[in-house]
């Protein structure tokens, strides 16, 4: 008997007999359903290749990003040894790009990470209690939701000096009001069900039912904010770098090439055309991937 | 008594990720002018056999069937705009819940006459007077005033009503009610089913019952089918239901608790016989 | 000695100038033991006693005691070990991300009471349900399973007054009779007082030893299980919920 069925026969199991084993199974169920999505399969071949590409970079990119030949410059797309063609400065754009997914992944990678959570924390807890507790956390909310977020992304960064990392929290720290008003939205439908009046009544603290009990089902809203929100992360952090004030030169961040690419945006239009559609694509990806999700995630349509 | 509807061999599938689910499996029955309930459990199959007959499913649940007929014409074989034609006009359904089945957002005079207006292009006069005299016959004393309200500002006995008179407005010749009272008090229950009686009785529709609770059926309807996993285990008259033959629809008579009734544990439902097993 | 007292009891919902008289002035006392049901309509309050009693309702008067004592303003810990409460619909009394095993496992990791993987078996075995099914999501159970599982965690803390608010009315017919009958068996074995809210008056019957009746927040009249399958109600509204149900009755 080959292997491959009996682990299926695992993960279909009607009864299950561990956690682990019950949570797999569900996971393989949301797979199946996910994969009858086609469009939101494009969108996770896109993400999975820039995962791809990200950690294959030293291998796949066939120039060094940084390595300036002023004799090359400014060569069109076709050109042998350069596919995608090369900038001002003669580096080859395609191992820009290649080597520019890195840093577009951690951005986002860290943005994903940071933002949802304390939207989440501040969201639920707004929620949940209710009273003053929920003006005054939702009127902070307010405020970082009132400023533009490229504009307070910039404050931000002028303050603390530009560079990565500063790029990164300053988008971080604009990113998070959405997913607090989206988990408080959850929160306070959740809060009238039975479970958690049943979980009250037996003698369960707000500690234990806000972190087991809500923010399990704030999580699929909460996801797929976070990869539709991906596509705007990543302009975020392109427009930084177009005005100069995020990744610094000679760093391949996308946004930056398409910056410094504007000079010649008429006669050599794949400087900045290139990286982006980079841009694009990847956005393109998230989006597809996040509505996809929805119809997986959406515990509306899970459990009848 | 030609047949108002005439089913044979109706089967209804959903196309899941895990593999097909058979909601309705095989049910053949037909209708005249006349009452029929159709009971059963949930997972039953009722339900999508009344939505069946309009067409009402939708991807990826499919509906098959050797002959549905309505008063002559092929259901199957109709196009979505037949359907359309059909749906409200001549054959109306009336849900369980009105909190979910009435539009909240559009007060009760505009929900009444929407479809006067829009399919029978009668003008905005006529279609307000039929919708009134619509709201008289369910026995609502204050028509105009129902007129302007707003579903969840009526109880949920009234929301009923309302749904009623909005299924008759029509005059369809056939109504398919779907657990009609079960979402009401007992004694709002008793009101809605005599207005729902004396209307299908005077009009002379044909009625589909559909409902869980087969007491209730049998003192309403004149004929019982009784369903289980999708299949009709039982035919019977009203009237005769409690010599009712098939072991389910005596399990199910046996195991409902009376008042006055002994003390001990209710005899439950034995799901050993064949019956309960197969299941495609 | 009352397990449960009641008296005077109101209820008022206050939202933004709008006031729901809920209950007002019910009392009620319910022996050690006891099976007493609540019946009526919507709207009559029946539920929301249960809920006041587990200090999920404004209450604006009366008073409530448990065991003889007066109960504190905000339910504490020792409260779940005395009166546990099992709710209508099973499809949203059971949280759907968790496993059946974490449902039943964390009132015992709440009060830290140790032996939980014996525990939680011999609930599931006690409610009637396979010992296989603890790894299961409640979308994977059927209706009249879920409610078992409810039943299960209630007495997971092993209380002595049982809160049932409509527990079989979402069911099956022929659920509703296993589970009715399970609800029987365990307060038979374990010596529980039932207090059980319901709008059908045959489950009342089939399960209470005394019932109150209630309409539109107020307690109507009070029966013995013989006065009602008599059919010796005073009033005209207890006689009409009792034609609206008796009459359904076949031969």
């Amino acid at each position: 008997m080959t292997t491959a069925p009996t682990w299926r026969a695992w993960l279909t199991d009607p009864n299950p007999s561990s956690r682990r084993q019950a949570r797999l199974g569900q996971a393989w169920l949301a797979w199946l359903r996910i994969r009858r999505n086609t469009l939101a399969m494009a969108g996770l071949v896109i993400v999975l290749l820039l995962l791809l590409v990200a950690a294959l970079a030293p291998v796949l990119a066939p120039h060094d990003p940084l390595m300036q030949d002023l004799s090359r410059r400014l060569l069109p797309p076709g050109t042998p040894g350069n596919l995608l063609g090369t900038d001002d400065f003669g580096r080859d754009i395609l191992s820009r790009i290649i080597w520019g997914s890195r840093i577009t992944l951690y951005i986002i990678g860290l943005v994903a990470v940071t933002a949802p959570l304390l939207g989440l924390l501040i969201g639920t807890v707004a929620g949940y209690f209710g009273g003053w507790v929920d003006t005054v956390l939702m009127r902070l909310t307010d405020i970082f939701l009132a400023f533009p977020r490229l504009i307070l992304a910039l404050a931000l960064v002028a303050v603390l000096g530009p560079g990565i990392e500063n790029a990164v929290l300053a988008i971080a720290l604009t990113a998070w009001p959405p997913y607090a008003r989206v988990a408080r939205a959850e929160t306070l439908t959740v809060r009238n069900s039975d479970y958690i009046a049943a979980i009250r009544l037996q003698g369960a603290g707000a500690a234990r039912i806000i972190l087991g009990h809500v923010v399990p089902m704030c999580l699929p809203s909460v996801i797929i904010r976070v990869t539709l929100d991906m596509a705007g992360v990543i302009l975020i952090a392109a427009g930084l770098g177009f005005l100069g004030l995020g990744v610094q030169p000679p760093l391949p961040e996308w946004g930056l090439m398409i910056s410094s690419g504007r000079k010649f945006l008429f006669e050599q239009w794949w400087v900045a055309t290139m990286p982006g559609l980079a841009i694009f694509i990847v956005s393109l990806g998230f989006n597809l991937l996040g509505d996809g999700l929805r119809d997986v995630l959406d515990p509306r349509s899970a459990g009848k | 008594m030609t047949a108002l509807l005439d089913v044979q061999n109706l089967r209804v599938t959903f196309d899941t990720e895990t593999g097909p689910v058979h909601a309705v499996r095989g049910v053949s029955f037909s209708l005249g002018r006349e009452r029929l309930g159709i009971v059963g459990e949930s997972g039953s199959g009722k339900t999508m056999t009344g939505r069946s007959v309009l067409r009402l499913i939708r991807p990826p649940g499919r509906i098959e069937a050797d002959r549905m007929l309505f008063d002559g014409q092929d259901l199957m074989a109709a196009g979505e705009r037949e359907m359309r034609a059909l749906r409200g006009k001549r054959i109306g359904m009336v849900m369980q819940d009105p909190k979910y089945s009435l539009n909240p957002v559009m007060n009760v005079g505009e929900q009444l006459t929407e479809g006067l207006r829009r399919r029978d292009r009668i003008g905005r006069a006529e279609a307000r007077d039929k919708a009134i005299a619509a709201l008289e016959a369910v026995q609502i004393r204050s028509p105009e005033r129902v007129m302007t309200a707003f579903p969840h500002e009526l109880s949920g006995g009234m929301g009923q009503r309302v749904m009623i008179a909005m299924m008759l407005i029509p005059e369809p010749d056939l109504l398919i009610a779907d657990e009609p009272t079960s979402a009401l008090d007992v004694t709002v229950q008793a009101e809605v089913l005599s207005i729902l009686d004396r209307l299908v009785r005077d009009r002379g529709m044909g009625l589909i019952f559909i409902s869980h609770d087969l007491r209730l059926v049998s003192r309403f309807c004149d004929r019982v089918l009784v369903m289980f996993k999708g299949k009709i285990v039982e035919e019977v008259a009203a009237k005769n239901l409690l010599q009712a033959k098939h072991p389910y629809t005596q399990g199910l008579l046996n195991c409902l608790p009376r008042i006055g009734g002994p003390r001990e544990p209710l005899p439950s439902l034995d799901r050993s016989g064949d019956w309960a097993k197969e299941t495609a | 000695m009352a397990m449960i007292e009641i008296e005077n009891l109101s209820v008022t919902f206050r939202a933004k100038g709008h006031e729901v008289r809920a209950v007002e002035g019910v009392s009620l006392s319910v022996s050690e033991r006891e099976s007493y049901g609540l019946v009526g309509e919507s709207g009559s309050g029946k539920s929301t006693i249960l809920r006041a009693i587990c200090g999920m309702a404004p209450v604006t008067g009366g008073t409530i005691r448990i065991g003889g004592k007066a109960l504190p303003a905000r339910r504490d810990k020792a409260f779940s070990r005395h009166v546990q409460m099992v709710f209508q619909d099973p499809y949203a009394s059971l949280h759907p991300r968790h496993t059946i095993d974490r449902t039943l496992a964390e009132p015992l990791a709440i009060h830290g009471i140790r032996n939980t993987d014996a525990r939680v078996v011999k609930a599931l075995t006690d409610v009637g349900l396979p010992p296989a099914f603890r790894f299961r999501y409640p979308h994977q159970l059927s209706g009249g399973q879920r409610q078992r599982v409810a039943i299960a965690r209630a007495l997971m803390l092993e209380p002595e007054i049982l809160l049932l608010d409509e527990p079989t009315s979402a069911l099956d017919a022929s659920v509703q009779a296993e589970v009715l009958n399970l609800l029987d068996r365990l307060r038979a074995e374990r010596g529980l007082t039932f207090l059980m809210v319901s709008h059908d008056l045959a489950v009342i019957d089939h399960m209470c030893d005394r019932i109150l009746v209630m309409q539109h927040g107020r307690a109507v009249e009070e029966l013995s299980r013989e006065a009602l399958a008599g059919a010796r109600m005073q009033t005209a509204y207890a006689r009409s919920l009792f034609d609206a149900s008796a009459d359904r009755l076949l031969g």
